[in-house]
């Protein structure tokens, strides 16, 4: 009982705010609704005893992605009456696309089929289900050996995206003066100090 | 019925848990500040009760009635959400936390997992405080504390990993039993992964923006930062908030490298002390630790800062996880079912 | 309800208590405190100036690459939680199986270090 009160409360936030993050006006208060969306849609992976997952959706998710997303909404100097100019401009190319998009979502829900008898009986036994074992380490066990070669990919995927953005986005100021720890603590009095005799009343 | 008493019962906990941690945190800022003090050879608050033992609720008293000011320019919401935000967060950190045996409120499994995602929310208040103001110098403090608390985020995390090699659990309870060995205080993790509670240590002070990291709020540059434009109990609740992460870091150490609950001196009259006492007093010395550090560490540079996260920290914590991870491959020490 | 469900409430519990704390908190000198509203205290603070533009304004894209970096290691520290638990079960194989994977980052790593990406200017 109480879990469904959670699941409706859960699900009814999901959808609110994810409306609210296409209907707001400002795009921070629209980033700000995506992160509620995504903390409540960890709230339902928990629901269905995902603990881990729910945990990693906030670290990855709320904890890094939505931290971007916010950085760039709200540092990016964006002149919303400038952007609202060329909206009728953009509009029938726009229309396009949403018309393309609404064709794909309905070919793709018109032809989905239910396995049969996927609704009835039981659910089949998830590793998770096991009481001695938690679903971190279900998860862990068949990850890196029995999933191997999509382990590996993800790591790929990564190591393309730190390259790109990278390559993206460096650019090098020209006369930078920098520190060079290492420099400055292998230096020796010897080499930094030079110490004269001052003969008297001649100076240096 | 049964339920809802059960619910009645978890409340009471919930409520007497905040208001001790709340108390607590009001001595621990006197101490901080009378450690300051000692250090520069000052006297620090002695005015408010006996030895000014009663001046953090004095200022709970003033802020709770000075004028609060919203500046024109702010995105009033946002402006009032970010500190509110802050204090949930560093709070709710606190309900998995086992101060004893079984004592923690809600034993979860994923209970480090847990603490470490809440630790990387706490980016948001800052971020949020600093663009709601509309104000220059907030932002530029939140666009620094961000990339800041972000970048030190990443060796928490591989620090949290070599522990959890040594444990097999992701559960805060089980992290402290693991660590209850014949040894005593030899058999703590912080002897063998002695560089990954430094680098914790350090880390820690970093992403809860303490000094000598504290340069979201370098007042030298900043003024105060992203709280330049508060006020009255919505500067509290930064405040506030900032010394309960500080203390929930404290709290974590205690935990991973300190073996909690757990008596330093493994026979008997020592293991008769009731084990949150020693927890208090574990975490007590941590947050003692970092006062002095405050104390006596000039600030860092920005640039020195994200060198320090990125080119030192990084690397190192990554090694230590492929080291341990392979000694614990090699010997078998490595705990399993 | 599930046993797993049972831990959580607590959690569920606790965050509403601490809610309800924060909001007293904040909601308390609206209604108690003396109030003698003045104009030129609802200006931005610019040590002693009025603000000569919006606040708002361009910055260096490095901050944008920081948090970039840090998205990628984050997902790989992600990734070590389940194999850190199940650091016995999954063996040998699975022990080189992670190794590859952080070998790979650190090829991305050391790039990204001899680029100078990490170098703040």
């Amino acid at each position: 009982m109480a879990a469904a009160a959670f699941f409706y409360l859960f699900a009814g936030i999901t959808l609110a705010s994810a409306l609210m993050v296409i209907a707001a006006k400002n795009p921070v208060h629209s980033v700000l609704f995506l992160i509620l969306a995504f903390v409540n849609a960890a709230g339902l992976f928990l629901l269905m005893g995902a603990e881990f997952l729910a945990m990693i959706l906030v670290v990855v998710y709320v904890g890094a992605v939505a931290v971007l997303f916010l950085f760039v909404v709200m540092m990016l100097d964006v002149d919303f009456a400038q952007l609202r100019q060329g909206f009728l401009s953009y509009l029938p190319f726009g229309a396009v696309i949403a018309l393309m998009l609404l064709v794909e979502l309905v070919l793709v829900v018109t032809t989905y089929i239910v396995q049969p008898g996927a609704l009835k009986g039981p659910a089949p036994a998830a590793p998770s289900a096991d009481a001695l074992i938690s679903n971190t380490e279900a998860l862990g066990r068949v990850l890196y050996t029995q999933y191997l070669y999509f382990f590996q990919a993800a790591g790929l995927v990564l190591l393309v995206a730190m390259i790109g953005a990278i390559v993206l986005t460096l650019r090098h100021k020209a006369g930078v003066k920098r520190q060079d720890i290492s420099r400055q603590v292998a230096r020796t009095p010897e080499a930094a100090v030079e110490i004269k005799k001052v003969p008297f009343r001649q100076g240096v | 019925m049964d339920l809802f008493l059960s619910v009645l019962l978890m409340l009471g906990k919930s409520l007497l848990l905040i208001v001790a941690l709340l108390v607590f945190i009001a001595f621990a800022l006197y101490g901080d500040r009378k450690v300051w003090a000692a250090v520069q050879l000052r006297r620090g608050p002695n005015v408010v009760g006996p030895w000014g033992l009663m001046q953090s609720f004095a200022d709970l008293l003033k802020f709770a009635l000075k004028e609060p000011v919203i500046p024109a320019g702010a995105n009033k919401g946002l402006f009032l959400l970010a500190p509110f935000v802050t204090t949930l967060l560093a709070l709710s950190a606190w309900a998995v936390i086992p101060l004893n045996d079984g004592w923690a409120l809600a034993d979860i499994n994923v209970g480090i997992l847990y603490l470490f995602a809440i630790s990387s929310l706490g980016v948001y208040g800052v971020i949020m405080g600093g663009w709601a103001s509309n104000s220059k110098y907030p932002f530029l403090s939140a666009l620094r504390s961000a990339a800041q608390m972000v970048s030190y985020e990443v060796s928490i995390g591989f620090v949290i990993i070599t522990v959890l090699l040594c444990v097999g659990s992701l559960n805060l309870t089980d992290i402290v039993n693991a660590q209850d060995t014949r040894a005593g205080l030899l058999g703590w993790y912080w002897l063998p992964l002695l560089p990954m509670f430094v680098i914790f240590f350090i880390s820690a002070m970093a992403e809860t923006n303490r000094p000598p990291f504290d340069l979201v709020e370098a007042e030298s540059e900043l003024v105060a930062g992203f709280m330049v434009e508060y006020s009255s109990t919505p500067y509290l609740l930064f405040m506030l908030g900032e010394y309960v992460a500080i203390m929930t870091m404290c709290a974590l150490m205690t935990i991973l490298f300190l073996g909690g609950w757990l008596s330093p001196i493994p026979f008997a009259p020592f293991t008769w002390v009731p084990g949150v006492i020693w927890f208090v007093l574990k975490a007590s010395f941590m947050f003692f630790l970092i006062a002095m550090v405050k104390a006596f560490v000039p600030r860092y540079r920005y640039d020195q800062l994200m060198r320090l996260g990125w080119k030192v920290f990084l690397p190192i914590s990554l090694a230590m996880v492929v080291i341990v991870a392979g000694v614990l491959q090699l010997t078998g020490w490595a705990p399993g079912h | 309800m599930p046993e797993l469900l049972v831990d959580y409430l607590p959690l569920v519990i606790f965050i509403g208590v601490s809610l309800v704390i924060a909001a007293a908190l904040l909601v308390a000198p609206f209604i108690i405190a003396y109030k003698n509203p003045d104009p030129e205290k609802l200006s931005a603070y610019e040590c002693g100036f009025n603000a000569f533009d919006d606040a708002r304004m361009k910055f260096d894209v490095r901050f944008y690459l920081v948090s970039i970096l840090f998205i990628i290691f984050d997902l790989e520290v992600a990734f070590l939680f389940p194999w850190a638990v199940a650091f016995k079960e999954v063996g040998v194989f699975g022990f080189w199986s992670m190794m590859t994977f952080l070998g790979v980052l650190t090829i991305g790593f050391v790039y990204e270090w001899r680029k100078g990406a990490l170098e703040w200017d």
